[in-house]
């Protein structure tokens, strides 16, 4: 059908589902939201700058309002303090939106293993793109920037199990068990070795 | 050291604080319940500016019978003299006057103490915490509070895609 449509119509029309044209037209217009609390944020200043210049990749109109903007990079550290605020502004965000969770602080707490640091922003919001690196230098966020879009472009409407795996919390369990600290709380503070019967 | 220790203790009658040296930095230790005086005498002998305020846990510190040393470095902006002065403090009762009464500055420094080891400042005019969130409730600068919390970085609802 669509070559007797092309023989009437020529090359001035060209068909595709408007998915895919919805999905091209969002890939190609991000407007991120730069959630730079650490030094990865000097990396992403870095990567709109004219040497890397991110705007190849229509991607550069950086909006300090979440509710302008359908893409949060978050680079740097988040603290338990930041946290409620974090997730505050990815609320005021308005769909369809995407995250990209920017260095090892942001992905895993990195080096700060510490009472205060969250340890990976996906335990607690959902997280499109991870980029490794301590920081990672700019050629590392345009790729995953380039990544993001081919995920933006290969996804459209939802069906009903994509949808289901939607409402599952991704990123680690909440509480993981090989946290010393609970283990130690469940035993009474008091670390004892089991006892194992050699025989049975 | 002998004439800053003349000049401290003509404006202290009745106590004789515990002096020490070392490497050139004058230490001095009072009770707790007379730390008010020492620090308004220290004031009145010329230390007028109040470096800072800080904490130390002693718990589990070799030959420590004390668990907590409150610390005030003080300094004479005149002559460049340094003077530290410490005070010891023990649980259940971990208040000690406020300083805000001599050095305005001590404000926020006595909340972070208060923060970070617990250490209660009475008479202070806003005493809540500084650094963490007001519904912290540990005090995590203190020994016997592990270095991973308490679970307190894991107690946050869950966004899911579908949600948000």
């Amino acid at each position: 059908m669509a070559t007797e449509i092309n023989k009437t119509v020529g090359d001035n029309v060209f068909l595709t589902t408007l998915d895919a044209a919805a999905s091209w037209a969002r890939a190609n217009s991000l407007w991120p939201m730069p959630f730079a609390t650490a030094c990865c944020g000097i990396e992403l200043m870095s990567s709109a700058g004219s040497r890397h210049d991110l705007s190849r990749f229509g991607s550069e109109v950086m909006r300090f309002t979440p509710r302008q903007c359908d893409l949060m990079i978050v680079a740097g550290r988040v603290v338990m303090k930041m946290l409620p605020v974090l997730q505050r502004i990815w609320l005021q965000m308005p769909e369809p939106k995407w995250c990209i969770s920017m260095g090892a602080c942001a992905c895993s707490g990195g080096v700060f293993d510490t009472y205060a640091v969250v340890q990976g922003i996906d335990r607690f919001i959902p997280v499109d793109v991870y980029v490794p690196g301590c920081p990672p230098r700019p050629e590392q966020l345009i790729r995953s920037i380039i990544d993001l879009q081919e995920k933006i472009k290969s996804g459209g409407t939802y069906n009903a199990r994509e949808f289901k795996l939607r409402i599952l919390p991704e990123g680690p369990q909440r509480f993981d068990e090989d946290e010393l600290i609970r283990i130690r709380e469940r035993n009474g503070l008091k670390l004892e070795p089991p006892t194992y019967d050699p025989v049975h | 050291m002998d004439h800053l220790q003349s000049r401290l203790n003509k404006e202290l009658p009745g106590f004789f604080p515990r002096w020490s040296t070392y490497q050139d930095q004058t230490r001095v230790v009072v009770p707790s319940e007379q730390i008010l005086v020492t620090l308004k005498a220290c004031k009145k002998i010329g230390f007028d500016q109040l470096t800072d305020i800080t904490c130390v846990d002693l718990l589990e510190y070799g030959g420590s019978e004390d668990r907590f040393e409150v610390v005030y470095l003080l300094l004479n902006t005149e002559s460049g003299e340094r003077l530290t002065v410490k005070t010891y403090l023990n649980e259940p009762d971990l208040t000690i006057p406020s300083a805000t009464q001599v050095w305005s500055g001590a404000d926020w420094l006595e909340r972070e103490t208060y923060d970070m080891y617990g250490i209660i400042f009475a008479g202070h005019p806003n005493f809540k915490r500084l650094l963490l969130p007001q519904e912290f409730q540990s005090f995590p600068m203190r020994k016997d509070y592990p270095v991973k919390g308490r679970g307190e970085r894991h107690n946050f609802p869950v966004i899911t895609r579908a949600e948000s």
